[in-house]
């Protein structure tokens, strides 16, 4: 039941037993529950049914956290106490440096280009004939993989050397060399950092549906007397969005933008399939993963992560006051 | 770690004209429309690309581009035969049963734990409920990479590495605290009439749960768990760290990352490879395109 399974009808087998043994662990938690009786019952059923989450909770997601900030400040194998250096190495090291920046210009572009493509588009097809279906083809990034949207990407920025037998076939080189240009190592090329901006626009791509989803309910949900008052007055179509349209989705657009920054900062299957994190575009997530599988270092490993936690805090702890303060 | 406080109602079919059609309207519609088409282009052309590279010959695939196939076209099913064949070390069902068999647990066990955590929550009276929810709220903000280490540590250490185990308890770990703040709101939604009738009728809390909770939570359930299937199944950093060692467990999103990695220029593998994985998310948006929707809002800030 807990050895490695290799054929397919091994592995259904695991997964049923791994599902019975839920099962029976459900049950007895049940059959326990059903014969608690007395004044403390209450107490008792409560403690039972949360007992298998209590447990999990705490070996998978307690534990660990404080044993990661624990870890960040040995070295590479957990041996040897560092204090901070880990710490010193992400804020000093020239490549740490690149892997914070890139970072940075990742949730400094994301999530307010994300909104603002999500929005406008909303607003556009907002009540049209063909609204659900225009919505899905935006949609549609966001339900596959980051990896299959990385692949889907690759064949767009894909270069080929510039001979002339040899054709390009990813689609932005094609375009340059249809307008006269030279074809670019796009993925490769970091001067103002094109390569990074690149993998933005995939994630931007990615995300522009979860923005447009969210902002389209908003919109739906303005009242009509203020829009049909504001139409009587006669307000041209730019003060109808700046004054009517946008503060009323003010709070839905804050929380669509504080989410897509924790999302932007934790963004890393899109790096990772693209680029592995080659050619100056690591960011910290990536990095986290590179430092512990690839380099093997799992002090530093450790201190990226609590780095991305402390990142996170803020913009977590700003979306929940924001959204109590309305609700 | 907090929902987004939006109506997620599919959209009524409303006569009045909202804000921004006005505003649209008055945008002079034909500039309004081509805005939106490009937009929609824009966000169809790279798939449809991929798409249209997936049945094209392997060399016309590397030697020109897609929009080739308009001046010459052909078409084969090669490339996915290709990715299925045991030949071209690809074995893509392999990796589909693999995830198949990572999802499957790892959206019943968190379901069936969080609904039952919930219900305590919205319904039980016990002593630190209000701590321990907190608590468990609160846990949201952990990003998964907190995690990785140590788990990985504990996994090896009670020798399940290597199997599927890790992938089964690690994604229900983290689902646990989003899905019991939603399952706990859903719940407290119901009547408290409901829950003190079967009470005075002498039901205990077990009973509740399966006779009166149960039915109503059915919507709830199959939010989350859309969203939950589909986390788990485009996952690729949970899978990368705890099944990175072997095909065995391997998913079948790693599979994909591994093939553009060491097979970068294999692009006729890549494209129906790609097609391959996202048969099952994109079906799964078309017809259940209001759950998904509607778990997706709930849960856009997971991990």
């Amino acid at each position: 039941m807990f050895e490695t399974a290799s054929t397919t009808p091994e592995k259904l087998l695991q997964m049923l037993s791994a599902l019975l043994l839920f099962a029976a662990v459900m049950g007895v938690i049940l059959f326990i529950a059903s014969r608690v009786r007395g004044k403390r019952s209450d107490n008792w059923v409560g403690y039972l049914y949360l007992l298998p989450v209590v447990v999990l909770l705490a070996v998978g997601l307690v534990y660990p956290g404080l044993r990661t900030v624990y870890e960040s400040f040995f070295d590479a194998h957990g041996e040897e106490f560092i204090g901070v250096d880990n710490y010193k190495t992400i804020l000093t090291d020239n490549d740490q440096l690149v892997v914070l920046g890139n970072t940075i210009i990742w949730v400094v572009l994301v999530p307010p280009l994300a909104t603002a493509i999500g929005l406008v588009y909303a607003i556009l097809v907002d009540k049209s004939r063909f609204e659900s279906f225009a919505k899905a083809l935006i949609f549609l990034p966001m339900a596959i993989s980051m990896v299959a949207a990385s692949v889907i990407w690759k064949f767009v920025y894909e270069y080929r050397v510039n001979q002339p037998n040899v054709n390009q076939i990813g689609l932005l080189n094609q375009i340059i060399v249809w307008l006269g240009g030279e074809p670019v190592q796009l993925l490769i090329t970091d001067t103002g950092r094109l390569n990074t901006l690149l993998l933005i626009v995939v994630f931007i791509w990615i995300q522009a549906g979860f923005a447009m989803t969210i902002l389209s309910a908003a919109i739906k949900a303005i009242p009509d007397e203020i829009v049909e008052a504001a139409r009587l007055d006669g307000v041209s179509p730019w003060s109808m969005f700046f004054k009517i349209t946008l503060p009323s989705v003010r709070t839905t657009v804050v929380v669509v933008l504080t989410t897509l920054a924790i999302g932007t900062l934790k963004v890393f299957d899109v790096v990772r399939t693209m680029t592995g994190g080659n050619f100056k575009t690591s960011v910290i997530a990536n990095e986290f993963y590179s430092q512990l599988i690839r380099a093997d270092n799992q002090g530093l490993a450790a201190a990226l992560a609590v780095v991305l936690f402390i990142l996170v805090l803020p913009i977590v702890f700003y979306n929940i006051r924001h959204v109590r303060r309305e609700a | 770690m907090t929902a987004t406080p939006v109506a997620t109602t599919p959209e009524l079919k409303a006569p009045a004209p909202s804000a921004s059609a006005i505003a649209k309207k008055r945008l002079s519609s034909p500039w309004a429309s081509l805005v939106a088409i490009v937009v929609a282009v824009l966000w169809t052309l790279p798939t449809f690309g991929l798409l249209l590279s997936s049945f094209r010959p392997e060399m016309d695939i590397k030697r020109t581009g897609w929009w080739t196939f308009f001046s010459d076209p052909q078409v084969t099913l090669d490339n996915y035969r290709a990715v299925f064949d045991e030949e071209t070390g690809v074995n893509l069902a392999d990796f589909f049963v693999n995830s198949l068999t990572i999802c499957i647990p790892a959206v019943l066990i968190p379901i069936a734990l969080a609904a039952l955590g919930a219900y305590a929550f919205a319904w039980i009276n016990f002593r630190g409920k209000n701590i321990l929810f907190l608590a468990i709220f609160a846990l949201q903000i952990v990003p998964l990479q907190v995690t990785l280490i140590p788990l990985l540590t504990i996994f090896v250490k009670i020798d399940i590495s290597g199997t599927f185990w890790p992938l089964w308890l690690a994604h229900s770990t983290f689902a646990l605290p989003l899905a019991i703040y939603l399952l706990h709101n859903f719940m407290k939604e119901i009547p408290a009439g409901l829950i003190e009738a079967a009470r005075i009728d002498g039901a205990g809390h077990v009973s509740i749960f399966f006779r009166v909770m149960l039915p109503l939570l059915i919507p709830a359930l199959a939010a989350f768990g859309i969203f939950q299937f589909l986390w788990v199944w485009n996952d690729l950093l949970v899978a990368l760290v705890f099944a990175g060692g072997g095909d065995e467990v391997a998913p079948i999103t790693l599979q994909l990352a591994n093939i553009t990695g060491t097979r970068g220029t294999a692009w006729h593998l890549l494209a129906s490879g790609t097609f391959v994985s996202i048969i099952v998310p994109v079906t799964v948006f078309l017809l259940l395109q209001r759950y998904f929707v509607r778990g997706l809002l709930a849960g856009s800030v997971k991990g």
